[in-house]
């Protein structure tokens, strides 16, 4: 099951290309883009392994792109995603977030009901990739 | 690439096919591109205010011209689809203190820039300290992100002899070399290394490292000053500043750089600005000295040969 979270995850893989232009629109806008990776994509984890520190004052996607591709080659099946953080006072969050590299098989989520009093039924979702330890999940 | 050149030939020669519009419209673009490419780049600005802003320089001004003339008849063969190879550009600046290193470095990325070579066009000064770590594995992180922080821009290693250190075999700066050259080689399209420093200690740098002297196409070399140069600097300077010098002064600095230039420690423009400075503090206590009176305008503007003559390479009398 493909995973989609962020933005562009409904369209195919963006290409290296495509990557680099969205990167350079991100500088344009003078927001600081950084690298996270994950192989624990459950959509309310929140908390992605940062791949070295947010890129401040860098002028070129060329430079972001080298280390997008660092990562793929250490973390070749992992989740990773580039995010780029505005800083304008009042704004202070990301503005955009996309995947760039997934793991070649995604098992996907499992539904899990659990009945509480009353009858009622609490719903929850749980990767099938998160049974086996970190690190040797896909 | 025979492939690649056979159909542009044709294309320049107006060919056997040249009835029909796509090749007509081929052979008639190179006479008039040139001028509309040369016009469309502004590169003839950047290289007029070369010429007005910076004095003297000839071998280096007449290089910089020769890569502009490269550049734009790269971007022509291109329009026509003939190979082009981006030529590299890393560059070596060897010269004494002051004589517009760091300047025609700034003014190197406008010009790559303005010629589509670089993306951005800005140019990130740096020296041993920027690049180099002070412990184990300190320093290629460190040295990665300058070299990040300089991608689609110049990167000015200032003083860059200082990177390698023979007498120390431990020494981290054989580490940065090492990685500056593996990206000066792979990512030549991603930016442009220009080195800078004195010319005895760049040479022992270059025989030191011989991979680093291969990749380096262009080794230029700034001459000093000559006195009237020197000059001409310093009304120029003066002019940025608003100030001008009264005829006296003109003399007197005429002399005081003949003076200077005699003494040990001499730094061309850098001395020059220094002086400059010096007699713009004399200046302005001259006319503090007279506060209570009118100051005009011209006062204030006006440099006297008293504010020069005070200097101390005069005879060794105050400051």
């Amino acid at each position: 099951m493909r995973l989609t979270q962020g933005t562009f995850s409904f369209l195919p893989d963006l290409t290296d290309e495509q990557i680099g232009a969205q990167i350079e629109y991100c500088l344009a806008k003078n927001w600081a883009v950084s690298i996270e990776y994950t192989d624990d994509p459950h959509p309310r984890n929140t908390y992605w392994e940062m791949f070295g520190l947010p890129m401040f004052d860098i002028r070129d996607a060329a430079a972001i792109l080298g280390e997008v591709r660092t990562c793929r080659k250490t973390f070749p099946r992992h989740y990773i995603k580039v995010n780029a953080f505005d800083s304008t006072r009042g704004r202070e969050s990301l503005r955009l977030s996309f995947i760039v590299n997934r793991p070649e098989r995604e098992p996907g989520f499992a539904l899990t009901r659990q009945e509480g009093p009353g009858r009622t039924v609490q719903y929850t979702t749980r990767s099938y990739a998160v049974e086996r330890p970190e690190g040797e999940r896909y | 690439m025979k492939v690649e050149t056979a159909p542009s030939i044709e294309a320049l020669g107006g060919g056997p096919r040249s009835g029909d519009s796509a090749a007509d419209s081929a052979a008639l673009a190179p006479n008039c591109d040139l001028e509309a490419v040369f016009r469309d780049s502004h590169v003839g600005d950047v290289l007029d205010e070369l010429d007005r802003e910076l004095v003297g320089l000839a071998p280096v001004k007449s290089r910089i011209r020769d890569i502009a003339a490269l550049l734009l008849i790269e971007r022509l063969r291109s329009n026509l689809g003939l190979t082009t190879g981006a030529p590299s550009l890393h560059m070596s600046f060897t010269g004494n203190p002051g004589t517009g290193k760091t300047t025609v470095a700034l003014r190197m990325a406008q010009i790559l820039h303005r010629l589509g070579y670089v993306r951005k066009g800005h140019l990130v000064a740096v020296t041993r300290d920027d690049l180099v770590g002070q412990y184990i594995g300190h320093t290629a992180p460190k040295t990665r992100e300058v070299l990040k922080r300089a991608m689609g821009g110049v990167l000015f290693i200032d003083e860059a002899y200082y990177l390698y250190r023979p007498e120390n075999e431990r020494d981290y700066g054989q580490e940065a070399i090492e990685i500056l050259l593996q990206v000066m080689e792979n990512q030549r399209e991603d930016l442009v290394v220009i080195l800078a420093g004195y010319k005895d200690r760049m040479d022992t740098f270059f025989r030191s490292n011989p991979g680093m002297s291969s990749r380096v196409a262009h080794h230029l070399d700034f001459p000093d000053y000559t006195s009237p140069e020197l000059l001409a600097i310093a009304r120029l300077m003066l002019g940025g500043m608003q100030y001008r010098f009264s005829p006296e002064a003109d003399r007197a600095f005429r002399d005081y750089i003949e003076r200077r230039k005699a003494q040990p420690h001499f730094a061309n423009a850098r001395s020059v600005r220094n002086a400059l400075d010096r007699s713009r503090l004399r200046q302005a206590s001259r006319l503090f000295a007279r506060r209570g009176g009118p100051i005009s305008r011209e006062d204030l503007v006006t440099l006297e040969a008293a504010d020069i003559l005070a200097s101390r390479v005069f005879g060794g009398s105050a400051t």
